[in-house]
């Protein structure tokens, strides 16, 4: 995959003129589209190996782009977003973007955040073993090592990380995962979720206070990050 | 001032008080009325009315004087208890009696009309004062980092060639930083007038208090390497029913607080408790403390110790008690003896114990 195209959806001029420079110099090819209905456009066009889409656009709402681009778009889509306002976010990602940066961000961040997104495109074939820093994930065998050891996770544990590493570097919101590890009763429940990743936290992390592969988004959710 | 508090009785209790002056001074006339005679009641009647309307709002003066010109005319006025007037000068008088209490009814609405305009020039004048010490320590707060950014940017783009590669490095980290303060400062007025819009809800979670004090601290501690943390939080410490992201900004800007006025290398420390139902979080230094005289004020919006020294808005303090008292909570300030200040918040709040539930 040689200069994979990124679509830039944006009407600040500035933020546009920032993120080519970027892109361009970690070997991205970058078009850039302005307004929700030019965004649309070039996503059929050029067919981007990813989107970033700012929220507030001039002519709709980001939301509405992303809802339009997903009905037919199936790469990964990260979103631009002023606030941190919690209710815009989880609504974007729960609309299928796939993960947010709040302006003002490093653009370090959108770098790490973009490769990991690429990233879970590429390996898409359920490999059954995640290997990370360290860490070993054993999907199949439901086994975990850390340095070489084996570490006892309970079933809830091993399905939490399992979900959390197997879309790694992708924020999963808290309803999400409430959902998909304890069922629709338990959606609000967040205490348990807090519970078991604090638990999970003192298995894996060299130290659990500051974390560096179960990272938390507070009022949003939880991403598992392996650096490479 | 005892004006100001009779203006502020309820409609109800004005009404309440009208009627009881008319009714007190029109039994007494009733019973003196072989001495006085009734012409005297309508001119005490009328004093009474005046009396009123002095203090009241304009409804409950109406009301008393056509009140009072009823019972004047029921009571008094021969032939007595009918509403009935016998002699034409009388009718005169009632009529008079009438226009007069209706005149001081219309009188009062001028009187309240002029108060207000004088109130809201005050609030004007205030506003304005809050609004100019605003704009004095905000100039200065925003335009030092722009300073050191366009400084910065300026020095990479024309001295390109004579900068060493260590001078570049510093100067774009210098470039972060101030970029890092600009947005501190935007993200406190973004809050202070979330507070002042009285449109803040909180949008309470289950927070887990270890995780989020470390995250504030690793957070600070990213690009802010001059002091010392101490974080104690005991193991047990249930999980707390709060707004997070308001509770986050809180520690934030209590942290920076101790950051700005404490010497560098100095030890800044968090505890975190739960006293049955109650979060206590206390934020202590080893700064030079703060003036005692002082203390009560420090939480004021824009208000800062020593002005001329550079730092703060003013207003990250006042958001930190806005956003406690959001939680019906207090915060508080003393000195240590041995030197330093101590923040101590303490906020009424859910707990859940669920962190003790065992491995499922």
């Amino acid at each position: 995959m040689n200069n994979p195209e990124i679509l830039v959806i944006d009407d600040e001029q500035q933020i546009c003129r920032l993120l080519a420079i970027t892109l361009e110099s970690n070997d991205y090819k970058v078009h850039i589209a302005n307004s929700s209905r030019e965004g649309i456009i070039a996503a059929a066009q050029y067919s981007p190996e990813l989107i970033i889409l700012d929220i507030g656009l001039p002519d709709e709402s980001g939301h509405e782009t992303l809802t339009k681009l997903r009905s037919w778009f199936n790469k990964p889509i990260i979103v631009l977003s002023v606030l941190h306002d919690e209710l815009n976010i989880v609504k974007a990602l729960d609309n299928g973007a796939n993960d947010y940066l709040v302006k003002p961000f490093r653009t370090g961040e959108l770098l790490a955040r973009m490769r990991s997104a690429l990233r879970n495109t590429l390996v898409n074939d359920e490999s059954s073993i995640i290997n990370c820093e360290g860490l070993v994930i054993d999907l199949a065998g439901r086994s975990v090592r850390k340095d070489g050891e084996y570490i006892k996770l309970t079933a809830t544990e091993f399905t939490l990380l399992s979900v959390l590493a197997n879309n790694e570097g992708k924020i999963l919101t808290h309803q999400f995962l409430l959902r998909h590890i304890w069922g629709p009763g338990y959606i609000g429940q967040s205490q348990y979720l807090r519970v078991f990743i604090a638990q999970l936290r003192k298995k894996i992390e060299k130290d659990p206070n500051q974390p560096e592969l179960l990272i938390t988004a507070f009022g949003i959710g939880y991403r598992f990050v392996c650096n490479p | 001032m005892d004006y100001f508090f009779i203006r502020k009785l309820s409609k109800a209790k004005q009404y309440l008080y009208s009627i009881l002056l008319i009714l007190i001074v029109s039994s007494a006339c009733y019973l003196f009325s072989e001495y006085t005679g009734y012409h005297t009641t309508a001119l005490l009647l009328l004093v009474s009315v005046s009396l009123i309307a002095m203090f009241f709002d304009f409804s409950p003066v109406i009301v008393t004087a056509i009140v009072s010109a009823l019972i004047w005319n029921f009571f008094f006025i021969p032939p007595r208890f009918t509403f009935h007037i016998g002699k034409s000068e009388d009718i005169l008088m009632f009529l008079m009696y009438f226009v007069v209490a209706l005149i001081n009814a219309a009188l009062t609405i001028n009187i309240r009309q002029f108060e207000k305009r004088e109130q809201v020039k005050e609030e004007k004048e205030n506003v304005l004062k809050l609004y100019n010490t605003l704009l004095n320590s905000l100039s200065h707060e925003l335009r030092t980092p722009i300073s050191a950014i366009l400084g910065a940017a300026d020095n990479l783009q024309t001295n390109n060639d004579k900068l060493t590669e260590q001078n570049k490095s510093d100067l774009v980290a210098e470039i972060s930083l101030a970029s890092m303060r600009l947005n501190r400062h935007v993200e406190n007025l973004l809050n202070m007038s979330r507070l002042e819009s009285g449109t803040l809800q909180l949008k309470r979670d289950w927070c887990d208090m270890t995780e989020l004090v470390y995250d504030v601290v690793n957070r600070i501690n990213e690009y802010e390497t001059t002091h010392n943390f101490n974080i104690q939080i005991p193991e047990n410490i249930p999980y707390f029913y709060v707004d997070i992201g308001l509770l986050s900004q809180v520690i934030v800007n209590l942290v920076h607080n101790a950051i700005q006025y404490c010497p560098k290398g100095t030890t800044i420390t968090i505890y975190a408790t739960c006293l049955i139902d109650r979060l206590e979080l206390i934020v202590e230094d080893e700064g030079p403390g703060f003036p005692e005289e002082k203390i009560a004020s420090v939480f004021d919006r824009f208000y800062r110790i020593n002005v001329s020294r550079t730092g703060g808005t003013g207003l990250g303090l006042s958001i930190v008690k806005g956003f406690v008292e959001a939680h019906h909570g207090t915060v508080s300030l003393r000195n240590k003896r041995e030197g330093g200040s101590v923040f101590t918040i303490d906020i009424p709040a859910k707990t859940s114990y669920m962190n003790d539930l065992k491995n499922e």
